[in-house]
C-alpha cells in the first residue's frame, strides 16, 4: 500500500526552513532521529500527540502538518505515473528516481501537481469516451444499420449521377429510369439521414430519461436516483409510490413496462430485506453476499440486488451490478468504476457472470482485475438461478447476476491474485486470450 | 458475345447503374441478391469475373467466398469485393478469404469499369 500523506513531506520541508537538523529536532520531540527520518519520508505514519510535539517544535499549526485534501492528489499523481505508454513504458519505469520524490514534487508545485492530476484525469474521461464511442460504432446494431443505408443511396446517386454526367448519348427509357432511381435515391438518403439525426439527438445519455433504448432510459433514471428507490424501503414503503414516480420518469412504454417489473421485484425484495436490516448486519460481519445470504435465509441473487441498491453514502466502496440472460446478453448494468460494461454487443466471456451462467445455481466468487491504462480489482460474486417455476414441456429461463465491490470492501485483499478480464474484446488490450473473439483496436 | 460478370448486390440501383457501366463496355451481367442463388449460379456457369457485396441477406460476401475458395473449379475465379464495411480489418479479412481486388462504396464508376477489366484479362 503506498503511502498517502504529505505530512512527512511537510515536516521536513519546515524543518529545513526553519534551518533545524534533524537528530537536534528528534530530540526536542523524545524520538529518535531514524525514527524521525522515517516518518519525513513517508514511511511512518504519524498522529496524536507525536504530530503536536513535533508541530509545537515547528512553531507551526498541527492541522497545517496532517493530511487531508492532498492525499487524493498525491493518489491521482501516483495513479497518472503508474499507467503505461503504447509500449509499455511506465514513466516510473523511466525515472523512478522521480517517482521516490512525487510527495516533494506535490508539497512544493502544488498547483502544477493538481494542474497534472486534473489533466490526467481528462485524459482518462477522454479515453473513456473514445472506447464508448468505438463500442457502440462498432455494435450499435441501429447505428450500423442506419450507417450502411446512408451509404448505399450515396454509391447508387453518386454512380447513376455520373452515368448521367458523363453519357451524353444515354437513350431516353435509360435516362428516364435513372432519373427515377436518382429521385428515389435521395428520397431514401434524406429519410434516412433524418432517422440518424434524430437517433443520435435522443442517444445523449441525457439525465432527463432520453437516453435511447427503454434500457438505457431505465438505467438512466436509475442511475440519478443512485439505484436506490426511497419510495420502496422501510416502513412507509408504497409499490404504487414507487411505481407512480418511474411512470412519472419515463415515457417510452417499453421503458415503463420495463421499470414496472423492476419496481415491483425491488420493493418485494425491500421487504424481505430492508436496507437498514443489511447494512447493520453488513457493518458487523462483513459485506460477504453468501455469508449475509445465509445470515437472513434468503436467496444470493436477492442479497447481490439488496446490496447494490444501497445508499452510496452508506458504503466503504462502491458497488457494482450486472446481470444477464440465457443469450448473455446484459440485461441490466449499474456501472462501477474501473469495471466498465459494454452498452452494445457482448461482454468479455471470461467474466465471472459467464462463468456462473453455464453452471447454473452454482455460486461463483472470484478476484478479477479489469483491462486498462490503470487496473483496478474487484471482488467478484456471481449465480445464475431459473427464473419461474419449473414445468414439464414448457421452457426454462434462467438470470445470471454478478455483484462486485471494489477496493473500498477488500483493501487486505488488493494484491492479491487475480483473474484478468477486460470489457469487450474490441476495446480489450489483453493478448493471447483464450476467450477472444475478435482483435482489439487498442494497443496492448 | 462478351465476357461474364456475375454481380452479387442487394441494392437495385446500385445493380442498374452497374450493369449500365459494364454492359456499355460489352460485357454480359448477370445479376444475383442472396448468396445460394449466386453460388449455384457460378456452378452452373462460370462466369469471367464476379463483383461481391459482403452484407448480403442470409449469406455474407465473406460466406460467399471462402465456399469459392475452398471449390477447385471456382478458387481461382477473379473475385472484387465491393463493399460499404471500408475499415481496415473489412479489407483484411476480404484478403484473408481470398479477394483479388477490394473497393468500397461509394465507388467511382471508372474505377469499377478499369477494375473488372483488368480481372477479366481486358486491360
Amino acid at each position: 500500500m503506498p503511502p498517502r500523506t504529505l505530512t512527512g513531506t511537510r515536516i521536513r520541508a519546515r524543518r529545513s526552513d526553519l534551518g533545524l537538523k534533524q537528530g537536534a529536532l528528534a530530540v526536542k520531540v523524545g524520538i529518535s532521529p531514524s525514527y524521525l527520518n522515517l516518518i519525513e519520508h513517508n514511511r511512518r505514519r504519524i498522529g496524536g500527540k507525536l504530530l503536536v510535539d513535533i508541530a509545537r517544535a515547528l512553531s507551526i499549526e498541527p492541522v497545517a502538518l496532517s493530511e487531508g485534501a492532498e492525499a487524493a492528489l498525491i493518489d491521482a499523481l501516483r495513479e497518472a505515473a503508474g499507467e503505461e505508454d503504447g509500449e509499455g513504458w511506465t514513466p516510473a519505469s523511466r525515472a523512478a528516481a522521480e517517482i521516490e520524490r512525487l510527495e516533494e514534487f506535490a508539497g512544493r508545485f502544488p498547483g502544477w501537481a493538481a494542474l497534472l492530476a486534473e489533466t490526467h484525469g481528462r485524459l482518462r474521461e477522454a479515453e473513456r469516451s473514445v472506447e464508448a464511442l468505438s463500442d457502440r460504432l462498432s455494435h450499435d446494431p441501429h447505428l450500423s444499420a442506419s450507417l450502411h443505408e446512408m451509404l448505399s443511396s450515396v454509391t447508387s446517386i453518386r454512380s447513376t449521377a455520373t452515368i448521367l454526367a458523363e453519357t451524353p448519348d444515354i437513350d431516353r427509357e435509360w435516362r428516364d429510369r435513372f432519373h427515377r432511381n436518382i429521385n428515389d435515391d435521395s428520397a431514401r438518403l434524406a429519410e434516412s439521414a433524418e432517422g440518424l439525426v434524430h437517433y443520435l439527438d435522443n442517444s445523449g445519455g441525457d439525465q432527463a430519461g432520453n437516453a435511447g433504448t427503454p434500457q438505457e432510459d431505465l438505467e438512466a433514471w436509475l442511475a440519478g436516483r443512485g439505484y436506490h428507490l426511497e419510495e420502496g424501503e422501510g416502513p412507509k414503503a408504497s409499490e404504487e409510490a414507487a411505481l407512480a414516480t418511474m411512470r412519472g420518469a419515463l415515457k417510452g412504454a417499453a421503458a415503463v413496462e420495463m421499470g414496472e417489473s423492476l419496481v415491483r421485484r425491488y420493493v418485494r425484495e425491500a421487504e424481505a430485506l430492508p436496507a437498514e436490516a443489511l447494512l447493520a448486519a453488513a457493518q458487523k460481519e462483513g459485506f460477504h453476499p453468501g455469508r449475509l445470504a445465509a445470515r437472513f435465509g434468503l436467496g444470493v441473487d436477492l442479497v447481490f440486488r439488496r446490496l447494490a441498491a444501497l445508499p452510496r453514502d452508506r458504503l466503504p466502496g462502491e458497488i457494482g451490478l450486472v446481470a444477464c440472460d440465457g443469450s448473455g446478453t446484459l440485461t441490466f448494468r449499474k456501472p462501477i468504476a474501473g469495471f466498465p460494461m459494454p452498452r452494445y454487443g457482448a461482454a468479455c466471456a471470461l467474466w465471472p457472470l459467464y462463468t456462473a451462467l453455464v453452471r447454473p445455481g452454482l455460486p461463483v466468487a472470484t478476484r478479477v482485475e479489469m483491462a486498462g491504462r490503470a487496473p483496478r480489482r474487484f471482488s467478484a460474486y456471481a449465480i445464475s438461478l431459473a427464473q419461474g417455476a419449473p414445468a414439464f414441456g414448457e421452457p426454462q429461463v434462467y438470470e445470471a447476476t454478478m455483484l462486485l465491490l471494489d477496493e473500498g470492501f477488500t483493501p487486505e485483499e488488493a494484491q492479491t491474485g487475480a483473474l484478468a478480464l477486460g470489457t469487450s474484446c474490441r476495446i480489450c488490450p489483453r493478448e493471447g486470450c483464450a476467450a477472444r473473439r475478435e482483435p482489439s483496436i487498442v494497443g496492448g | 458475345m462478351g465476357k461474364r460478370v456475375l454481380l452479387v448486390e442487394d441494392e437495385p440501383n446500385i445493380i442498374e447503374a452497374i450493369r449500365f457501366i459494364l454492359s456499355r463496355d460489352g460485357w454480359r451481367v448477370d445479376t444475383h441478391s442472396d448468396g445460394a442463388s449466386a453460388l449455384a449460379a457460378v456452378a452452373r456457369h462460370r462466369p469471367d469475373v464476379m463483383i461481391l457485396d459482403v452484407m448480403l441477406p442470409n449469406k455474407s460476401g465473406f460466406d460467399i467466398l471462402r465456399e469459392l475458395r475452398a471449390g477447385p473449379e471456382t478458387k481461382l475465379l477473379p473475385v472484387l469485393v465491393l463493399t460499404a464495411k471500408g475499415q481496415g480489418k473489412d479489407r483484411e479479412l476480404a484478403e484473408q478469404f481470398g479477394a483479388n481486388r477490394f473497393m468500397t462504396k461509394p465507388f467511382s464508376n471508372d474505377e469499377v469499369l478499369s477494375c473488372v477489366r483488368e480481372l477479366g484479362g481486358a486491360a
